[in-house]
């Protein structure tokens, strides 16, 4: 479903405007994002991609990686973003990560922590560390409870062992070459809690509870869009939802928004403004009208475009902010 | 309008202005003092706001906190434990009173 269709009246466009911005552009772009495809050996209930274990055919080919390797040699992207579904599941996986790293480029791995578990992946933590890829691996909550609400029953426990492993390969133990991040999504029709309070409980608690440990934690809101909108509708707090994000609009978040200096390149080679506006079908902008595809990259256009935002761009801009990296204000 | 309690009231609690300005700025100055990070962390002090609420029954309050320690990362569990410190305290506070009980049967009983 298209976020225009959202109950409230509110364009993110004219809160831009009351807070004297006209619009929202590119700085410098930093980050080269690529969904590498929706295959998930997981199905969460909040995943905004609708990834699962039946998404096959929308996988990102070896044609569209070498498009994006193409792209990414003509921009000044200092990171690789690979996001998914699970992008370990894409057959190019580990092909692409040597060849953003013999670029010099900082590579994130965005995991969903249970994939390591599976025997063919089980090599994985090793792998990855030796190429200082940092994992930026999903754990809705530090406790069962939430984590399983979201993930399924189980999750929790698997993801504490892929924790354990990821440790034994040396990441999450201060080493800038073996960095974990975790990424807490809330587990309901609320804003995610403040990340620097919650990133010293969630650390003495995995600690205390499983002796694992991490280096640092994202909190992010969740998007009214994929799964999560299917929930906020069915479970009858979609407005609710919507009031509180427009309630806890914050404008010192505009600044430092993802979109802004990030490039998110589609399974199928599309390029857009956020993974978000990938998923509701939001091209970014593009000189000749048509959906822009990575085999065209044109860096001074791209640099020069206005962004695309919708309703759901204000999960990005409510509370202390979200983007890729985290929150954006204290 | 029937009944005496609806959960719209509660965004509407600023208009209780309306009546004495300077006595609501006054209270909600202090209101937002009291709930800002100090020596202890907002989570806890939304995790006591739960219990009380509990404890002094305000629908509205129960509503309030039961988000605000969710978007604290508190959990389900959690927060019922603090819950359940309003309720030992409540029924404490009765039991307590038995000893009241106790001594006045001691005093008049032979």
């Amino acid at each position: 479903m298209k976020s225009e269709t959202l109950p409230g009246t509110a364009s993110f466009e004219a809160v831009l405007a009351e807070h004297g911005w006209a619009g929202l552009h590119a700085t410098r772009l930093e980050i080269f994002q690529m969904n590498l495809g929706r295959l998930c050996n997981m199905a969460c209930r909040h995943c905004h991609v609708d990834a699962g274990p039946d998404r096959t055919d929308q996988m990102m080919s070896r044609e569209t990686i070498d498009n994006c390797l193409t792209a990414l040699d003509r921009t000044e992207a200092h990171t690789v973003d690979l996001t998914g579904g699970a992008p370990e599941l894409n057959p190019h996986f580990r092909d692409l990560v040597d060849e953003a790293i013999s670029r010099g480029k900082h590579v994130l791995d965005r995991c969903n922590l249970s994939i390591l578990l599976v025997p063919r992946f089980a090599d994985l933590p090793e792998w990855l560390a030796e190429r200082g890829v940092e994992v930026v691996g999903s754990l809705p909550h530090h406790r069962r409870r939430n984590t399983d609400a979201l993930r399924g029953d189980g999750a929790y426990a698997r993801s504490i062992e892929a924790l354990r492993r990821l440790n034994a390969a040396g990441y999450g133990r201060g080493d800038p070459r073996r960095r974990l991040t975790l990424v807490s999504n809330p587990a309901g029709a609320f804003l995610a809690g403040k990340q620097c309070a919650l990133e010293p409980e969630w650390k003495a608690a995995l600690a205390r509870d499983h002796g694992v440990t991490f280096d640092a934690l994202i909190a992010l809101n969740n998007m009214p869009i994929g799964r999560f909108l299917a929930w906020l509708q069915e479970s009858g707090n979609l407005s609710g939802y919507l009031e509180r994000l427009l309630g806890a609009f914050n404008p010192v978040t505009i600044a430092g928004l993802m979109c802004r200096n990030t490039i998110s390149i589609g399974w199928d080679g599309s390029i857009h403004d956020c993974d978000f506006n990938q998923v509701l079908a939001i091209p970014a902008e593009s000189p000749a009208g048509k959906v822009p595809h990575v085999r065209d990259f044109d860096p001074v256009h791209f640099q020069q475009r206005r962004i695309r935002t919708a309703r759901h761009c204000f999960g990005c801009t409510a509370g202390a902010g979200s983007s890729c990296g985290g929150a954006l204000a204290d | 309008m029937a009944g005496y309690y609806h959960p719209e009231q509660l965004g509407k609690f600023a208009e209780i202005a309306e009546g004495h300005p300077q006595l609501a700025e006054q209270f909600f100055a202090y209101y937002a003092s009291v709930f800002a990070e100090g020596a202890l962390t907002g989570r806890e002090k939304a995790l006591i706001a739960l219990a009380v609420a509990h404890a002094v029954q305000c629908p509205y309050c129960i509503d309030a906190y039961s988000q605000a320690c969710l978007e604290h990362g508190a959990d389900l569990e959690q927060m019922t434990e603090a819950l359940h410190v309003a309720v030992a305290i409540r029924g404490g506070a009765s039991l307590v009173h038995g000893v009241q009980m106790l001594e006045h049967v001691r005093k008049t009983g032979m």
